[in-house]
């Protein structure tokens, strides 16, 4: 069936470049191979039939996530030889753990027996996403938006440039100032 | 073997594993982030492989489509701490910056 073989393209890419983005030394190889990885888990989505979804994920994600993140990586960029190095002490117990993690949900999800339903044809879900919404689920929509604002504004604070009085401040006081 | 929900949830399992395995070796941290959206990613497809073959509905949907929502907020407030960090230290290496005040 050709859907099984869209699946496995989908899945072989997403996993491909997850192990890139993890595996990568440099950091910004790792960002651009993480723009695959979401790009395979949005068409993922387009086989389950979450239309609204995979759209969603492209443009927050792809469009959006990954581009403050490309941002964050070249404004902080490094000269070569201090960059982080990984030693072999923290990636061997980290491997392990990994892959023990790994095993034990594969093992849940082999062993266990899934009340799948019948499937099928997917359909069209941003009606029904809306619906849901604006009824059920009003009280988080609304509660994300004040979690949207509080991080902006958090963010905003975060980085801004200190002002001249603090500055002053802090001369008259011990800790040297940079910004 | 035809591909069903087992399929999705190797792909989220892997996806998981991979984006755990960067969060502990990782030092640079953008790159740690990197393996935190990882993991959410891997949430979120479970959400949906579950959404499809198990419940019918979309609640699965929607509550991906507020992981994406808390994944953007997490990502800005982050990137913003980092580059506070890298102004302030001069690097973004998680292990030398261990103070919270100068």
């Amino acid at each position: 069936m050709s859907g099984d073989l869209v699946f496995y393209g989908f899945a072989l890419l997403t996993v491909l470049s997850g192990f890139f983005v993890v595996a990568s030394r440099n950091v910004v190889h790792a960002a651009f191979s993480l723009l695959f990885t979401l790009f395979g888990v949005a068409g993922l989505y387009a086989q389950l039939g979450a239309d609204f979804l995979a759209v969603t994920q492209t443009v927050v994600y792809i469009g959006g996530i990954l581009v403050l993140v490309i941002f964050a990586v070249m404004m902080t960029r490094i000269p070569r030889s201090d960059a982080p190095r990984r030693g072999l002490d923290r990636a061997v117990p980290a491997a392990i753990l990994s892959l023990l993690a790994f095993a034990l949900i594969y093992m849940v999800i082999v062993g266990t027996r899934w009340p799948e339903r019948a499937t099928g044809a997917p359909e069209a879900t941003v009606a029904e996403i809306g619906t849901g919404l604006m009824t059920t689920f009003v009280f988080p929509f609304e509660y994300a938006s004040l979690v949207l604002l509080a991080a902006m504004v958090g963010a905003a604070i975060l980085i801004r440039e200190r002002a001249p009085a603090d500055v002053a401040d802090d001369a008259a006081g011990d800790g040297e100032v940079r910004s | 073997m035809t591909v069903g929900l087992e399929h999705y949830l190797t792909v989220s399992a892997l996806l998981f594993g991979l984006g755990l395995y960067a969060v502990l070796t990782r030092r640079n941290a953008v790159a740690l982030l990197m393996g935190v959206e990882l993991i959410l990613n891997a949430a979120n497809l479970n959400f949906v492989a579950f959404a499809r073959f198990v419940d019918g509905g979309v609640e699965g949907h929607i509550v991906a489509a507020f992981v994406i929502v808390l994944a953007a907020a997490e990502a800005a407030v982050a990137l913003a701490i980092v580059l506070a960090m890298f102004r302030n230290f001069g690097t973004v290496n998680v292990d030398t910056v261990n103070r919270l005040k100068r």
